[in-house]
């Protein structure tokens, strides 16, 4: 090859770069192995950790152990679905198209909202882009956000905000929510949206309507951050009379998959569509009436407006997306509402038998969804250290989010985790603590 | 068709100027250029203009515009019925699809736009949009 190309050595090919800048030693690699070494080596790797299958985790804080069907990882990883790069192209992509128009439909159902798009990248940004379309519609700077919004995302909206201008506020929370008369005192005149997360960041139920009077009272949009799953059992976003609905769709039919990739879902009213960012998925007929699904209202996309483009957002979940379709499909509206109540039977269980541990004590009153915060009577990490000894993921240290949530303990209990598996796991927490 | 009574824009605006009022729309040629038009954003009565300036956005199937006020104002009316049904723009653009009726603070700026001669030779001379 060398010859053909006509040169002398490989290193020709890199005459280009300043001789000061290459390497001269080699990298430090072990020897090659053979295929059985190898793969006896990666054995013993993936050996050292514990994955979520065994004992099943306690643990949640934006991403739940929850059961899929093993009929969605089939139909998921169907090559046409699997390896297909951005197929949108209708004369060849009726399957995924249809797939992607039956996810918004769900979306809008358990939303009650009118219209939604092909997926955004996960809850957090999902979260942002909410609050760019409100700015957008409102033709407002300002942001008032819940102080029960979840950490990571608040921060990744400050990331998004950063230079435009936006001042952002937290209304405070008292008791795990956020006070009620602080969402009036916070909205201005500049105020282009409210954002308010439930279940919040403590697994805990909110009243959305003081962010919602608040809004509608200045002129402002209400965002509300939610979970597709517990939809199927709480308030939807439209009764709560939310104007864009998000959040992060893992909980329906993504795996764990340490941290991704997940799911960013949007909804909104049928007004604002011009002003939703991402890919919209619509039903249409053919030239001989027929009907088809097509990729629509591209012209508010950033290849053709790119000026008065709100996001840059440029591609979506579109995996995550068939997954959550063919997951809520399979378990249907009742089968849905029975994951979720067995959510909130199993995590209202724990919640109960932990109390009754010496020195452990629910932290906040009032409904909650899937998570509890508890106050510890050691340090959450040295309680998770000794129940790793015993093979246990035990639930969030909330001290990791925030210095002033020190001490509280967020465990999540899903429909998964079976009423032995919970007592086993209290018995233990009873065990490290004595 | 290039309505000889009417004024033109660069950017395919037609205004008829009645005394201090003057009714403003696109052209035949930028209706033509196109498409189908599926979507179009006015301003509210009251709304200020500039001329030259952008005072709304319309938008056919594969791409978007900014219109263009020919002349400085105030917006009197929106055509309500052309934004609940765009297509009549693409079907009379000259009559049914006007887009405002504004008030002409102004009327100086006229001498600065296009008769219908000159607005002929810019588009003859394959003006793109």
């Amino acid at each position: 090859m060398l010859k053909v190309v006509g040169i002398g050595k490989i290193e020709d090919l890199l005459r280009e770069i300043p001789e000061d800048l290459l390497r001269d030693e080699s990298l430090d690699l072990p020897a090659p192995m053979s295929e059985f070494e190898l793969s006896s080596h990666m054995k013993d790797l993936a050996a050292s950790n514990t994955g979520a299958a065994k004992g099943g985790p306690f643990l949640g804080g934006g991403a739940y152990d929850h059961y899929i069907p093993s009929a969605v990882r089939q139909i998921v990883s169907r090559s046409e679905f699997l390896t297909a790069y951005t197929p949108y192209q209708p004369e060849v992509s009726q399957g995924t198209l249809q797939a992607a128009f039956e996810y918004q439909s769900m979306v809008c159902a358990l939303t009650g909202l009118e219209v939604s798009n092909a997926s955004l990248y996960d809850g957090a940004s999902a979260s942002a882009e909410a609050v760019l379309m409100a700015r957008a519609i409102a033709d407002r700077p300002d942001v008032v956000v819940g102080g029960t919004l979840q950490p990571a995302y608040k921060e990744v909206l400050d990331t998004y905000l950063k230079y435009s201008g936006a001042e952002v506020k937290e209304a405070s929370a008292a008791d795990g929510r956020v006070k009620p008369e602080d969402w009036k005192k916070l909205v201005t005149p500049r105020t282009a949206a409210v954002v308010i997360q439930s279940p919040n960041m403590f697994g805990l139920i909110e009243n959305v309507t003081p962010a919602v009077e608040a809004a509608k009272q200045a002129g402002a949009l209400t965002v509300m951050v939610c979970d597709l799953l517990s939809l199927s059992l709480l308030r939807s976003p439209a009764e709560w009379g939310a104007d864009i609905a998000v959040g992060e769709g893992q909980s329906v039919g993504s795996a764990l998959s340490f941290g991704g990739p997940y799911l960013g879902f949007i909804a909104t009213k049928r007004s604002f569509i011009r002003k939703m960012p991402g890919r919209i998925v619509a039903e249409t007929s053919d030239a001989d009436g027929r009907r088809g699904f097509v990729m629509t209202l591209q012209t508010r996309e950033q290849h053709i407006r790119r000026e008065r483009a709100t996001s840059n957002i440029c591609t979506n979940q579109g995996l995550n997306a068939l997954a959550a379709a063919v997951h809520i499909g399979l378990l249907g509206p009742r089968g849905l509402r029975r994951a979720a109540e067995g959510c909130v039977r199993n995590a209202r269980y724990a919640a109960e038998e932990i109390s009754k541990v010496p020195g452990f004590k629910t932290e906040f009153d009032g409904p909650f969804f899937r998570e509890f915060a508890v106050r510890t009577p050691i340090p959450p990490a040295e309680l998770n250290r000794r129940l790793a000894e015993r093979g246990m993921l035990g639930g969030l240290d909330l001290g990791r989010w925030d210095d002033s949530l020190g001490g509280l303990w967020l465990v999540c209990v899903t429909e998964k985790r079976r009423k032995a598996e919970i007592d086993e796991f209290v018995q233990a927490v009873r065990e490290c603590c004595e | 068709m290039i309505p000889k009574e009417l004024r033109y824009t660069k950017e395919h605006e037609w205004v008829k100027v009645e005394g201090d009022t003057a009714t403003v729309g696109i052209t035949d040629y930028a209706q033509g250029e196109l498409g189908d038009i599926v979507y179009i954003e006015l301003p509210e009565p009251g709304s200020a203009l500039e001329q030259m300036k952008s005072f709304g956005l319309i938008e056919a199937v594969k791409t978007e515009a900014d219109l263009y006020s020919p002349l400085s104002g105030e917006v009197t009316e929106r055509n309500d019925a052309v934004v609940g049904d765009p297509g009549v723009i693409n079907s009379s653009p000259y009559e049914d699809g006007w887009l405002i009726k504004m008030k002409v603070g102004n009327p100086k700026e006229t001498e600065g736009l296009l008769t219908a001669e000159q607005y002929a030779e810019h588009i003859g001379n394959g003006a793109a949009s």
